[in-house]
């Protein structure tokens, strides 16, 4: 067997993490435009896709998040008992339980998958719990999905596309 | 030769299942080869790739492969076969989504090697031989496809046209595709030959199944008698019917067993397993952490629950790792 091995999270001091962000629009949302107007600094590494509910949170999209190359994952819901839908938080509670476990077998960190209550007020906590997951995700560096299945598929070019010689009968016997 | 249309069928990482439902055709597989030529069959039939090389481009009307895509061979034979065909279908579960030969992506290829040919408890190995890809015998070259790191869907390979869903297809799924295509009216290219709807749709216990499912323990089939008569999941059973396409007519159900998913998703769904894992958990009964998590002990593997046939298509596709 080759033995090529890709090492994968080169360390890089200026490594930024990319963090997608799911905020409820009634929660957490609110909170973090109450961070920006009260001019607290939380880190830019965030990008915030406004949602009506935790509970909309479809775990496909987390995936997909992941998949298409980002850091960490956060959402940011009412505190229970508070959810303008009544469930929608213990749902998404629910699947993160489960999600976090099986991110775990498939190889990505706790740390990359949160799940915090924010309520309209705690701008200083939207604050707190961004800066302190950038900390986290840059002490473990890069996930770089999309990157590392390229790495992977580069092994799918050995073959040339190219019509390859049919083999003579002599070579083809001493292959079985 | 005549000049009926021209099928082949090819076999990649796969268990044999998928050639076997072909055999199931029973009478059946007299209407198929009466109304086309086989031409490449390599588990019933003596051609060689030589032959398969000698065709014109484009001269064979369908090629059905499956298996999923793990070694350099594989992926040779997967190319030829393209090139040579007017449609390509990925026949089965694991060409069409990975099957669970894609549960090796959970591994690196370094730790399969490992423990298949040192440390599994029926191997006797103190020189630790590995397989090697090419050595001299007799002054000749002899040598042996390479497995690649990543066990693939065959759509990750290669342009495919069709995909019939099944572990394996069911005979009736098989002649209704042949009959189709030899219509001439093909359906829009990606189509899964295989209804569009969950499959609590066609089960029969469909009746039973409540609208507002509560879930306070989830079984293993092994650890709960089954009754027969009602839906698996109102017992605490984990079917994947919810998230599965249709199509097989509820075989496993039949069975009295759950459904474990192998028809994949429905084409409204991008990823089965998140998809099942979603409104599982959206019912279960607790509302803190702590009752949560006992519920969830009762789904010790979600890996290979959740994604049993389609790790390779799913949207992580591995276990991430920092080597490879
Ligand atoms: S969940 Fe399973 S047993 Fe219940 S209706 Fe659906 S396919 Fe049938
Ligand atoms: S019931 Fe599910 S696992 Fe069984 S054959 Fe049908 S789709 Fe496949
Ligand atoms: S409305 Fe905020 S979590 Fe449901």
């Amino acid at each position: 067997m080759n033995s090529k091995k890709w090492r994968l999270n080169m360390p890089d001091k200026n490594y930024e993490p990319k963090i997608v962000a799911f905020f409820c629009n009634w929660c957490t949302y609110t909170a973090s435009d109450l961070a920006g107007v009260s001019r607290l600094k939380y880190a830019p590494n965030v990008k915030v896709i406004r949602i009506m509910c935790s509970g909309r949170v479809d775990p496909q999209f987390i995936l997909q998040a992941f998949a298409s190359g980002a850091d960490g994952v956060l959402i940011g819901g009412c505190h229970p008992g508070d959810c303008h839908y009544s469930e929608g938080n213990y749902k998404m509670l629910r699947r993160f339980r489960l999600l976090k476990r099986m991110l775990h077998s498939l190889g990505i960190d706790d740390e990359r998958f949160r799940l915090e209550w924010i309520s309209a007020s705690e701008g200083e906590k939207v604050k707190t719990v961004i800066n302190d997951m950038v900390e986290k995700l840059k002490v473990l560096g890069p996930l770089s999905i999309p990157k590392q299945i390229n790495i992977l598929d580069e092994e799918l070019k050995e073959i040339s596309e190219e019509h390859s010689e049919p083999l003579t009968a002599r070579e083809e016997l001493s292959h079985v | 030769m005549s000049d009926k249309p021209k099928l082949a069928f090819y076999w990649c990482a796969s268990c044999g299942g998928c050639e076997e439902s072909v055999v199931d055709l029973a009478e059946d597989i007299l209407m198929v080869a009466g109304a086309v030529d086989i031409i490449f069959w390599p588990v019933a039939m003596d051609f060689k790739k030589n032959d398969v090389e000698a065709m014109e481009d484009g001269s064979i009307f369908a090629a059905m492969i499956n298996g999923a895509i793990r070694t350099s061979e594989q992926e040779e034979m997967a190319r030829l076969i393209r090139r040579k065909s007017k449609v390509v279908i990925a026949y089965g579960s694991c060409a069409h989504m990975g099957g669970i030969p894609s549960l090796a992506n959970e591994f690196t290829r370094s730790q399969i090697m490992e423990y298949m040919y040192q440390e599994a408890p029926s191997v006797v190995n103190p020189e630790k031989t590995r397989p090697m890809l090419s050595f001299k015998h007799n002054s000749q070259n002899v040598t042996l496809p390479e497995i690649r790191n990543l066990v693939r869907t065959l759509d990750q390979v290669i342009d495919v046209d069709y995909y019939l869903p099944g572990c394996p297809p069911t005979p009736k799924l098989l002649k209704q595709a042949v009959l189709t295509l030899l219509s001439g009216e093909f359906p829009p290219k990606g189509t899964v030959l295989s209804p569009d709807e969950a499959l609590c749709e066609e089960c029969p216990r469909k009746e039973s199944k409540p609208s507002d499912l509560s879930f306070t323990h989830f079984y293993r089939p092994h650890e709960i008698l089954i009754d027969k008569t009602k839906c698996l999941l109102s017992q605490g059973v984990v079917c994947m019917g919810p998230s599965t396409r249709a199509g097989c007519e509820a075989l496993c159900i039949s069975g009295n067993m759950p459904c474990s998913g192998c028809f994949g998703p429905t084409s409204r769904v991008r990823d089965q397993g998140a998809k099942m894992l979603s409104s599982l958990c959206s019912n279960i009964s607790e509302n803190d952490e702590t009752g949560i998590d006992k519920i969830l002990d009762g789904i010790p593997d979600p890996v290979g629950t959740f994604y049993r046939y389609g790790l390779a298509t799913s949207l992580l596709r591995k276990k991430i790792t920092e080597d490879v």
